[in-house]
C-alpha cells in the first residue's frame, strides 16, 4: 500500500471498530435514522473541511472558516428577513462576496508573503466582526423557499432520512475528490504543498493557484453557512464559533499531513463520520459531558499526527543529504 | 565563426552587482551533440553565466543567441520555449506526487476536461523506458533514490525543451554507480544531438564525460578548449591562475620535533559526504587542507566540529577516546569553528560587536553564569584591541563592520573561549587585503602560542605560507598529506589533480 494511503485506511478502520463497539453498547445506532442524522448534523462541518482539505494539502491553513460559516448566515437572515430578498438571490450574493474575500486572502498570502496563518486570522477577526457589526441577535428566518427545502428529503427504510443537506454534503465531497485527484488544478495544489520552490520551477501557476484555493475554501464556508442557516432556519453571529478547528481536525484524522502535500477529499469525509460518530455516542451514552467529545477529538488528533510522523519518517528513502560545501 | 555552429551562445555578456563586475565580457558557445563542461572556482562567475543563460537574470550587456538569432529570456519558463531546459543540483520535483505527473506536471494529457491517468503513465512507460528506467510510472518520485529522481528531472527537462540540456551540479549528491548511470544517461542524449552544458566540481568527471571545457575565473573568460588536448594539470591551473614555477617555498620551517599530540582521528568519515581520513594534530601545528571546491574540505571541518556527527571511525583527544555527536561536545573539548559562510552561519548580524565576542564563551559556560555587562566590556575590549576590530563602538551592530572585521569578530569569539584547536573554514575569503594580512599573521601567531589549528583554503600562496603540513583533498577524500619541501603549490595543484607523472616547472 503507498504510504499516503495508510493514515486513510487506519482512519477507516477505526471508524469501522468505533461503530462496531457502539452498535454492541446501543444495538439501536444501527439504523438508518442515526446513519442519515450523521450526514445531516455534520453537513455544515463536512462541506467547510472540503474546502480546509484543499488548503491544507497546499500547506496551508484557513483559520476564518467558522467566522465565514457565522457571517453567512447572518448576511443571509438579514437580506431575506430584513431586505425581503429572495433566498436564492441571497445564497448567489454571499457566495460572491465570500469568493471575493477569499481571493483577497490568497492575493495577501501570495503576494504579501504573509503566512496564511496570520492572514486567515485577520480574515477571521474581519468576518466575525463584520457579522456582529450587522447584529448582535440570532435573526430568524421564515422563508417559504426554507420550509420547502428542510422538507426535501429521501425517507429510508427504517425511519431514516436523507436530508437535502446531508446530500448536498455528499455532493460537494465527489466534486471535491473529483477536482483534488482529477484535475490539473489538483496536481497544482498538491505541488504547492510538496515544494512551492520546485512548483514555480516546473511552471505551476502558483499565484493563481495561491488565489484559487482561498478563494475555494470562503465559498465552500460560504455554502456551509447557507447550510447552517436552512438547519437552524436563522443567522446568529456567534455560530460556528472554533469550526474552523473541528474541520483541521477532520481533515487530519482523516489522513491528510498537516504539512501538506499528502491528503484525500474522501478521507476528510471518514474523519467528519468519526467526528460525528463521537458525538452521536456521547448523546446515546447520556451521562456523559458533551464535552467529552472534545477530548476524544483531542486524543484521536494527537494519536493520527503521532502515526503520520511515524509512517512518512520510517518510510523516508535513503537518509538526509550532507550538507552542501 | 558563423552564427549556426551553436545552438546557444552568449557574446560579450556582462553582469554587475552593486559596483562587483560578476560577468565580465564573457563569450560562450554551445554546439549541438557536445558536453561542454564549465568550469571555476566559487565565484568566478559559473552560476551567474548559468542563469543569464536560463533566463533567471538579465544580462547587463551583451546578448544571448539562440540559433544565430538575439533572444530575450524572461524567466526559465521562457527560456523553455527556445529549447533550454535545466537540472539542478538539488532534484526540484515534488517527492509527493507519482512518477508521471513529474513528468507531466502542466502538460498532463485531459480528456473531457479532467488528467487522463491511463494515458499520462503510458507516455511516462514510454519516456522512461528510453532511460532505462523500469520504474512504476505511479510511484511515488519520494521512494525512489536521488539518482533515478534526477534521471526522471533530466526527462522531464529533455521532454519539454528538447534542444539544451544545463546540468548544474547533478552529481554532488551520487555515490559512483549512480553517477556512472547518469553519465549513460548524458552519453545517450549528447548522441541524440543534444548541446549539454555540464556544471561540477569533480575533475575526474568533466574529463570522463565532457567535449570542451570554458574556465572562467573572477568573472572573466579564460579559456574555451577542447579537452583532449588539455592534462587535469592544466585545468586546476586555469581554475586556479597560479603561476606555479614561480612559487616559493614554504616560509616554515619543517622538520621540528612534534609536540604532543592533541586530537587523532581514525577511520573518521560520514556516508555521502567524507571518505573516512586518518588525522593526527599536534599542538602548536597548523595543518592547511588544500583542494578545489566541493572536495570535500567544507564537510571534513564540519564532522570534525561535531556540526555533523561522523557516523564511523572514532576520535581521541590529549589521548582519551571521545565521542563528538554534537558542536557542544566539540566546544566542551575546547575545540572552536569559524565557518565558511561568515553571514549565513558565523555573524549574529543584528547583536553587537560585544555580544558576538562573549557568546560562544557564554555558552560554554552555560545559563548560570551569565557575564555581566562590565565583564563582557572587558572581554570584548580586550579582543577589539589585540584583534584591531576597527568598530566606531563595541556596541553596534556586527553587520555594520566589513568583511575582515566580522572575521576578526568570529576569530576573537572562538579565542575567547580560550581553545585548544581550532578550525578555520576560509578564513580569508572576501576580506581586504590588510584585514588579509592580519589573519594570517595571527595565525602564526597563535600556533606560536601553542594552538593547533586546521585552516581550509582556497588560496595556496596562504596555505602555504602558515601551515605545518597541508593534506589534500580530492572527491570528498583525504588524498595527500604533504610535508616539509613538499609544501609548494606546485606540489599541491598536482595533489589535486593526481597526476604524479606530470612534470611540473
Amino acid at each position: 500500500m503507498k504510504r499516503s494511503l495508510r493514515p486513510l485506511a487506519a482512519t477507516a478502520v477505526i471508524f469501522i471498530i468505533a461503530y462496531a463497539a457502539s452498535v454492541l453498547q446501543f444495538p439501536s445506532m444501527l439504523s438508518t435514522r442515526v446513519l442519515g442524522n450523521f450526514l445531516t448534523d455534520n453537513a455544515f462541518l463536512g462541506i467547510a473541511a472540503v474546502g480546509m482539505t484543499f488548503v491544507i494539502i497546499s500547506g496551508g491553513i484557513d483559520l476564518s472558516v467558522g467566522a465565514v460559516i457565522g457571517f453567512t448566515g447572518v448576511l443571509v437572515a438579514v437580506l431575506i428577513s430584513w431586505l425581503g430578498v429572495h433566498p436564492l438571490l441571497a445564497f448567489v450574493i454571499v457566495l460572491g462576496v465570500a469568493a471575493l474575500f477569499g481571493a483577497a486572502m490568497g492575493a495577501a498570502i501570495h503576494y504579501l508573503k504573509v503566512p496564511s496563518f496570520i492572514v486567515t486570522l485577520a480574515g477571521m477577526f474581519l468576518a466575525r466582526g463584520g457579522a456582529s457589526v450587522i447584529t448582535q441577535d440570532s435573526v430568524p428566518i421564515n422563508h417559504e423557499f426554507y420550509s420547502a427545502i428542510s422538507d426535501l428529503m429521501i425517507r429510508l427504510p427504517g425511519g431514516g432520512r436523507l436530508s437535502f443537506i446531508g446530500l448536498l454534503m455528499v455532493a460537494i465531497f465527489l466534486l471535491g475528490a473529483l477536482l483534488a485527484h482529477r484535475t490539473r488544478f489538483g496536481s497544482y495544489v498538491y505541488a504547492l504543498g510538496g515544494n512551492p520552490v520546485s512548483a514555480l520551477l516546473m511552471g505551476v501557476p502558483v499565484a493563481r493557484t495561491t488565489v484559487q484555493i482561498y478563494m475555494l475554501s470562503s465559498v465552500l464556508a460560504a455554502l456551509s453557512g447557507i447550510v447552517f442557516s436552512l438547519y437552524t432556519s436563522a443567522g446568529y453571529p456567534l455560530a460556528a464559533v472554533g469550526v474552523e478547528l473541528d474541520a483541521i481536525s477532520a481533515v487530519v484524522i482523516g489522513g491528510t499531513l498537516l504539512t501538506g502535500g499528502y491528503g484525500f477529499v474522501l478521507g476528510t469525509f471518514v474523519g467528519v463520520m468519526l467526528l460525528g460518530l463521537v458525538q452521536t455516542y456521547i448523546i446515546f451514552d447520556g451521562t456523559l459531558s458533551s464535552w467529552w467529545t472534545k477530548i476524544v477529538i483531542g486524543v484521536l488528533l494527537f494519536l493520527f499526527i503521532v502515526l503520520q510522523r511515524i509512517i512518512f519518517a520510517a518510510s523516508a528513502p535513503g537518509e538526509e543529504k550532507p550538507e552542501k560545501a | 565563426m558563423a552564427d549556426s555552429d551553436y545552438v546557444l551562445e552568449a557574446r560579450g555578456v556582462m553582469k554587475i552587482f552593486g559596483n562587483h563586475v560578476a560577468l565580465d565580457n564573457v563569450d560562450f558557445g554551445l554546439k549541438a551533440g557536445e558536453v561542454h563542461a564549465l568550469l571555476g572556482e566559487n565565484g568566478a562567475g559559473k552560476s551567474t553565466l548559468i542563469k543569464i543563460l536560463t533566463g533567471a537574470y538579465q544580462p547587463d550587456g551583451g546578448g544571448i543567441y539562440v540559433d544565430g538569432t538575439q533572444v530575450s529570456l524572461d524567466n526559465p519558463l521562457h527560456a523553455q520555449t527556445f529549447g533550454i531546459g535545466t537540472v539542478y543540483q538539488e532534484v526540484n520535483l515534488l517527492p509527493n506526487r507519482s512518477v508521471a505527473e513529474n513528468l507531466f506536471l502542466g502538460h498532463q494529457p485531459l480528456r473531457f476536461g479532467f488528467v487522463n491517468f491511463r494515458k499520462m503513465e503510458a507516455d511516462a512507460r514510454v519516456i522512461l523506458k528510453n532511460y532505462d528506467l523500469n520504474i512504476d510510472p505511479s510511484s511515488e518520485l519520494g521512494t525512489h533514490s536521488v539518482a533515478v529522481q534526477q534521471i526522471v528531472a533530466i526527462a522531464r527537462a529533455v521532454q519539454l525543451s528538447g534542444k539544451v540540456l544545463i546540468l548544474d551540479e547533478p552529481t554532488a549528491s551520487l555515490d559512483r554507480n549512480e553517477v556512472e548511470r547518469l553519465f549513460e544517461v548524458v552519453r545517450g542524449l549528447k548522441a541524440k544531438g543534444l548541446a549539454i552544458i555540464f556544471i561540477t566540481h569533480f575533475l575526474d568527471q568533466v574529463f570522463a564525460i565532457s567535449d570542451r571545457v570554458t574556465v572562467l575565473r573572477n568573472g572573466k573568460l579564460i579559456e574555451t578548449r577542447a579537452l583532449d588536448a588539455l592534462t587535469r594539470t592544466d585545468v586546476v591551473r586555469l581554475m586556479l591562475g597560479k603561476d606555479i614555477a614561480f612559487s616559493g617555498a614554504t616560509d616554515v620551517e619543517p622538520g621540528e620535533a612534534p609536540n604532543e599530540v592533541l586530537v587523532e582521528f581514525k577511520g573518521y568519515g560520514r556516508k555521502r559526504s567524507v571518505l573516512p581520513f586518518d588525522l593526527t594534530i599536534h599542538k602548536g601545528e597548523v595543518v592547511g587542507v588544500a583542494g578545489l571546491l566541493g572536495s570535500g574540505r567544507t564537510e571534513v571541518a564540519r564532522i570534525m566540529f561535531g556540526a555533523d556527527p561522523a557516523d564511523q571511525g572514532t576520535v581521541s583527544v590529549n589521548g582519551k577516546p571521545s565521542a563528538i555527536r554534537k558542536t557542544t561536545d566539540a566546544i566542551k573539548h575546547g575545540f572552536g569553528f569559524c565557518p565558511e559562510d561568515r553571514k549565513a552561519e558565523g555573524i549574529l548580524g543584528d547583536l553587537s560587536v560585544r555580544e558576538n565576542i562573549i557568546i560562544a564563551l557564554q555558552g560554554k559556560l552555560g545559563w548560570f553564569k551569565a557575564l555581566n555587562r562590565d565583564e563582557q566590556m572587558e572581554i570584548a575590549g580586550r579582543f577589539g584591541e589585540s584583534m584591531d576590530i576597527r568598530a566606531a563602538s563595541l556596541d553596534m551592530p556586527v553587520k555594520l563592520l566589513s568583511g575582515g572585521n566580522q572575521q576578526k569578530v568570529i576569530l576573537s569569539r572562538w579565542l575567547a573561549t580560550d581553545p585548544a584547536f581550532l578550525i578555520l573554514d576560509e578564513p580569508t575569503r572576501g576580506i581586504d587585503v590588510g584585514a588579509h594580512a592580519e589573519i594570517v599573521r595571527t595565525i602564526n601567531r597563535l600556533r606560536d602560542e601553542g594552538m593547533a589549528m586546521l585552516v581550509i583554503s582556497s588560496e595556496l600562496d596562504e596555505v602555504v605560507a602558515y601551515s605545518s603540513r597541508i593534506v589534500v583533498m580530492r572527491d570528498r577524500e583525504m588524498v595527500a598529506e604533504l610535508r616539509g619541501k613538499n609544501i609548494n603549490p606546485g606540489v599541491i595543484v598536482q595533489a589535486i589533480a593526481n597526476n604524479p607523472d606530470e612534470a611540473v616547472a
